[in-house]
């Protein structure tokens, strides 16, 4: 075959490959919206759940997952940025650094149910939180934590360092010059690694298993020590342990995970693309 | 007054500097505090050569022979479809397509990523579960290869990426050279641009396996959950995640069940570490 003709056939398979990665997402997505958008109302949305969840709304769920995901981020946000203040301004290319780092990559590949493992031996067991929220967020926290601390750094590193000898020739400390300086402008980037490490917070189910989640607790939770239900958890058991759930309430659950989740995800793209728009230098 | 703040403020910084080691440490302490005690009654033999993973019969059976096997199947099913498929469409992302096409594709697959595990097992339960049993006429689709091929599926935006980010920075004068002295573009990618690329896309490849041998949910929710030895891939099987994932709510503190769960976490964590660290030699590699 020559040449010219060889590269067309071998892009069409590139392309087709491609399709078969692509299509499938936007299938996933597309069953989600056309079988659980019946499902959404009001009452859905605001009700808690009745006849051991074959009927009723999903509203405890909401608020667990969202007080989780909040408890996660307070916890994880400042230790992340501060970390990422230390690897841009602070460290040197040396041993601790490397070891740093291959700590982040690696606390990004430890498998989600070991750090629920984690989560119940140090938090529940041995610091006696209990099943609870807390428990729960501090583990997620820990969980997001390489995404927080990598796009943080990313963000901080791509100030010029121009801006920092300006500010120090100026007679600032070091802290002020990243206070002012290398913070407000590394603020886009920050915030869309938070908004990354909410989604994934958000959608994750093994680390709360044994940490927080509620098979079946129709009232809100009461404090921090409480336990609660979560989404992820809730459509888990709706659709795996309790036998005789209506369809419609399976696929209402998932699609409000997924709206919650993408949404989330959009937005932290579109910061992104609006930011690489806007850099000033 | 000022010196004092700035000091107390740079230690925090360097403690949290460190905090990503101290938290990879504690996992890892904690795994073991929990899961070693397993190993006073069970030798490691027994745990990792055993047969019979029957945690709460009498006696009790520790062995995940059939849990790794499990795990071992579901990846290679998985990499064995992912692996084609996600090179190729990195390429094609890289290489071949619109630099605007190119922005949509990636979000889409950014958009998969961010799927919740969760959600791709329910949908593989009720879409991917029925076609498998139909088209192979089976008892039942919570099979192996239905972890695969949705494992394959969630393995993709790993792949993709980061083998794309590979193929990206290899720099442009290759592929000028290459041009210029008369080869095409697609002989341009295959013997120039893709062997240049080569660590990153091993990278990618490791780190996918990684993503699939540590995911729960989905796998929990559609491999049928069987701890047998897997005779085919057509068969229900239980991976080591599944298994701890579905068993421990119902151990108790403090018993053998509950420490061999936490020995399987070490086993994971152990895995997982030699994957990432391997993984970042590659993409570290000086070219």
């Amino acid at each position: 075959m020559n040449p010219r003709k060889t590269e067309k056939f071998a892009f069409s398979v590139l392309f087709l490959t491609t399709l078969l990665v692509v299509i499938p997402v936007g299938l996933v997505v597309a069953i989600i919206v056309k079988k659980g958008l019946p499902a959404i109302s009001w009452e859905f949305l605001t009700s808690v759940p009745r006849s051991g969840m074959k009927a009723g709304g999903i509203f405890p769920a909401i608020v667990g997952t969202l007080l989780l995901v909040m408890g996660a981020i307070v916890f994880s946000l400042p230790i992340g940025v501060f970390s990422a203040i230390y690897l841009s301004e602070y460290s040197r290319d040396n041993f601790l650094t490397r070891m740093i780092k291959l700590a982040i990559v690696n606390l990004a590949g430890v498998p989600s149910v070991v750090y629920g493992l984690f989560g119940l031996a140090l938090f529940v067991v041995f610091l006696r939180f209990g099943a609870s929220i807390i428990s729960g967020s501090l583990t997620l926290g820990i969980m997001v934590l390489p995404l927080i601390i990598t796009a943080s750094r990313e963000a901080m590193e791509s100030v010029p360092q121009l801006f920092r000898e300006v500010s120090l020739s100026l007679g600032l400390t070091k802290w002020q010059t990243i206070r002012r300086i290398v913070l407000p402008n590394a603020l886009p980037g920050i915030l869309t690694g938070t908004i990354l490490g909410i989604g994934r917070a958000a959608g994750e189910t093994a680390p709360i298993l044994f940490t927080v989640a509620a098979f079946y607790l129709p009232r809100l939770p009461r404090s921090i020590f409480d336990q609660a239900m979560a989404l992820p958890y809730h459509l888990y058991v709706i659709s795996t342990q309790v036998p005789g759930v209506d369809e419609k309430i399976r696929y209402g659950t998932a699609l409000v995970l997924l709206i919650l989740v993408l949404v989330v995800n959009l937005f932290a793209i579109f910061i992104r693309i609006n930011l690489r728009r806007r850099k000033k230098w | 007054m000022k010196k004092l703040k700035e000091f107390v403020i740079e230690s925090l910084i360097f403690l949290s500097g460190i905090a990503a080691i101290i938290f990879v440490f504690l996992i890892f302490l904690f795994l073991l505090k929990e899961g070693f005690a397993l190993f006073r009654t069970v030798t490691i033999f027994e745990f990792l050569g055993g047969k019979n993973w029957y945690p709460i019969s009498e006696p009790p059976h520790f062995g995940i022979l059939p849990l790794i096997l499990g795990s071992i199947l579901v990846t290679l099913g998985a990499t064995l479809i992912s692996v084609p498929i996600g090179i190729s469409s990195a390429i094609y992302i890289a290489e071949v397509t619109h630099p605007r096409i190119k922005e949509l594709l990636k979000v889409i697959i950014e958009l998969l990523a961010a799927i919740p595990s969760v959600v791709l097992g329910f949908i593989g339960m009720v879409t991917l579960a029925p076609l498998i049993k139909s088209i192979f006429n089976l008892p039942t689709g919570l099979t192996a290869l239905s972890g695969s091929v949705m494992l394959a599926f969630m393995a993709m935006p790993t792949i993709v990426s980061i083998a794309e980010d590979a193929l990206y920075a290899v720099p442009k004068s290759y592929k000028e050279g290459a041009i210029a002295l008369g080869a095409t573009h697609w002989q341009t990618i295959y013997r120039v641009i893709v062997p240049a690329a080569s660590s990153g896309i091993l990278a990618s490849i490791m780190l996918g396996i990684g993503r699939v041998i540590g995911e729960t949910m989905a796998v929990m929710m559609i491999t049928g959950n069987a701890a047998r030895i897997p005779q085919s891939i057509l068969q229900p099987v239980r991976t080591l995640t599944a298994t701890i994932a579905a068993e421990m709510g119902e151990t108790v503190v403090g018993s053998e069940h509950y420490f061999a769960l936490f020995a399987i976490g070490i086993v994971l964590f152990l895995i997982s570490l030699a994957i990432n660290v391997t993984a970042d030699l590659f993409l570290h590699r000086k070219r």
